[in-house]
């Protein structure tokens, strides 16, 4: 499998707290079977109400791989949709102040590295790449760093994800399956699995 | 680190090893599913050649995108229509239970398991649904999961997990008349704020809790997400025993005796050691209102929307955001704050014992002349239930709507949505912007009573004034 340990590529600065998976893709989007074509429909209404001025369809943003957002980023529903759809518009990496739990983990179940920065990093970054948006940063998982330009800092991903990038271990699908037997026996041992319900 | 909790207990009972990126490998004892989050799940099954490792231990219902008017097939919404053709055509597949309409036992995923008995304590439950923390009320470890680990626990009936913190919330004295569950999860996410339960279970405990009825407790435990906590547990008692025996799922008499000494063994140690500890006063409990576009934006009643200057400097960029967004001002009443539609349902708060409270407002009570009011049952089980009450009766006899079992306005995948700028006052869970269907729609979060009487008044208004003496 694919190891994930560096992304480079421009950024694109999206500033707000608290940035619910309702807000990146609608629930009317979520009528589908596939996750075909929600690339298109991120930030749907948000980026109606702004009339072209969201930094989604900001010309200078286009071909922008690193997103940069602020605190509790992607809170709200479970959706995968919402991870699914940003990376289908073109983003492969995640820069941000703090994420919620279940999306950070669709995240990485796909395979796209979502670390923090202190606050003044995330406004600093945000900041430099609205003056320099052609500018590339390079997020490195092995050295745990951000950088831009002449800027350089420290960003942070617990352990166990960030070996399953570094290490390629992301999809963890096949290393589940592989432990038929384990699996069984935990089972055998939960004396609920065992037990006749009522109605049998 | 935690130690001697009822999540610990249940963690390492489903253990199955550890991870070479250093994460649990997790067995899931129930999986629920349905047609929003599986879909995708299970393509990927069929493009890795994967089978379902545990059919018996995986359930489904079609609950998000169901019409709560006429629910005759195919549906008017050919994307719906291809949605639940979709779910059935993989639970039949693949062998899975499928509670479809008119099944008798169709419903909002978070209220059927438990109503079927299929929640039990001491279980790990996974859900492609962030509310699955619900079913924390009975002393499960369960959790909201993406489509991917839907995939996962489908394939394997395990998670790749990190363990999470514990932190205890304690909850003491009896709840004031015309506060209900719903405004203790409201009071909590107030206080700890929406991103306070990152990196957290938490632990419901205290004499206010223990006081709960289980489906008090479900509606606590529901919002645990919109505090961040991705799960919420309270320790099993009586008063869950006594809710679960006689079920469909329940375990048989003849098993019951040894049940009840497992799940007692789980429930945290006396001495158990918590990352955190938090502790509330019901008696500082007000009926609550959320004025923003996050859970966490409620007030008191009887409460002003904050000012910009009495909130911490991190709050201010979201809470101008949301003067903007729900047209209210800084420093006026809550209370007095006209509203359009009123929606009483959803996983939070669809169960029988929240229909009883909002009919009791309603009884012999009009709905407002420009409200649109409309009632909607968790589940199949739940609508025959009421309505062999008599609560139907109450609810249309007033100029409420009595619909089908189904998630609806709260997310709004179905018909039911709001119109334009529209304002409702909603038994569901979120007030995010655009939630209940129409981009510029505001949602007032509150309980079951205060949205019966927000129906009768036509704006919000303190529910304590219209409880019958």
């Amino acid at each position: 499998m694919t190891s994930v340990t560096t992304v480079s590529g421009r950024g694109l600065p999206l500033p707000g707290n608290d940035i619910d998976t309702d807000r990146i893709i609608p629930a009317r989007f979520l009528r589908c079977v596939t996750f075909d074509g929600l690339g298109e429909q991120v930030f749907a209404d948000d980026r109606t109400q702004l009339k072209g001025e969201h930094a989604f369809d900001q010309p200078p943003y286009q071909d922008a791989e690193l997103l940069v957002v602020n605190r509790n980023f992607g809170c709200g529903s479970s959706r995968e949709h919402a991870p699914q759809a940003i990376t289908r518009w073109g983003i492969k990496a995640l820069i941000g102040e703090s994420f919620a739990e279940i999306f950070f983990g669709n995240c990485v179940a796909m395979g796209v590295p979502c670390v923090t920065v202190s606050a003044d990093v995330a406004a600093t970054l945000q900041a430099q790449i609205a003056a320099q948006p052609q500018q590339p940063l390079t997020l490195d998982l092995n050295n745990l760093t951000v950088t831009m330009g002449e800027l350089s800092a420290p960003v942070a991903i617990d352990n166990g994800p960030r070996q399953m990038f570094v290490g390629g271990t992301w999809d963890a699908c096949g290393q589940l399956v592989s432990q038929a037997t384990a699996i069984q026996a935990t089972a055998a041992n939960l004396p609920y699995v065992n037990w006749q319900r009522r109605s049998a | 680190m935690s130690t001697g909790t009822l999540f610990d207990k249940v963690w390492d009972l489903h253990t199955v090893g550890t991870l070479s990126s250093g994460q649990t490998q997790l067995f899931i004892g129930l999986h629920l599913i349905h047609e929003v989050t599986s879909p995708q799940a299970f393509a990927m099954l069929r493009e890795r050649q994967l089978q379902v490792m545990f059919p018996e231990r995986t359930l489904a219902t079609v609950d998000h995108i169901v019409p709560t008017d006429s629910q005759a097939r195919p549906f008017v919404d050919r994307l719906a229509e291809e949605m639940i053709e979709a779910l059935e055509t993989n639970c039949r597949e693949h062998n899975i239970t499928f509670y479809n309409i008119g099944s008798g036992s169709q419903g909002i995923v978070h209220v059927i398991a438990p109503e079927q008995g299929l929640t039990q304590p001491g279980m790990t439950i996974a859900c492609g649904d962030s509310h699955t923390s619900t079913h924390g009320a009975f002393g499960a470890i369960a959790f909201g999961i993406g489509t991917s680990q839907v995939r996962d626990v489908l394939a394997s009936q395990t998670l790749a997990l990190a363990k999470l913190k514990v932190r205890r919330i304690e909850i003491n004295g009896s709840l004031p008349p015309g506060v209900y569950a719903k405004d203790v999860t409201l009071h909590v996410i107030r206080q700890l704020g929406v991103k306070g339960g990152v990196g957290y279970a938490y632990e419901y405990a205290g004499t206010t809790i223990e006081a709960m009825s289980m489906e008090e407790r479900m509606t606590v435990c529901n919002m645990s997400i919109e505090g961040g906590a991705r799960c919420g547990y309270v320790n099993p008692d009586a008063v869950t025993y006594d809710y679960l025996r006689g079920r469909e799922f329940a375990p048989g008499e003849t098993q019951w005796d040894a049940a009840v000494a497992w799940w007692e063994n789980l429930r945290s140690d006396a001495d158990a050691d918590y990352d955190d500890v938090v502790v509330f006063e019901a008696a500082d409990i007000p009926p609550t209102v959320t004025w923003g576009i996050t859970p966490g934006q409620g007030i008191g009643v009887n409460e002003q929307i904050p000012t910009l200057e009495s909130l911490p400097a991190g709050d201010r960029a979201i809470a101008e955001e949301a003067y903007r967004y729900m047209e209210l001002q800084p420093g006026t009443p809550i209370q007095g704050t006209k509203i359009d539609v009123c929606f009483i349902g959803s996983c939070t708060n669809g169960r029988l014992s929240d229909l009883r409270e909002a009919a009791k407002v309603v009884q012999g009570q009009k709905v407002a002349a420009d409200v649109t009011a409309f009632v909607v049952p968790g589940s199949e089980q739940v609508k025959v239930a009421a309505e062999s009450e008599g609560l139907d009766t109450i609810f249309e006899a007033a100029g409420f709507e009595w619909r089908e079992a189904g998630c609806s306005m709260c997310l709004a995948m179905n018909p039911d949505k709001l119109q334009g700028n529209q304002i409702s006052a909603s038994s569901s869970n979120r007030n995010f912007k655009g939630r209940q269907g129409s981009s510029s729609g505001r949602t007032l979060l509150m309980s079951p009573a205060m949205v019966a009487t927000a129906a009768i008044a036509g704006r919000v208004e303190d529910v304590r004034h219209h409880l019958p003496g």
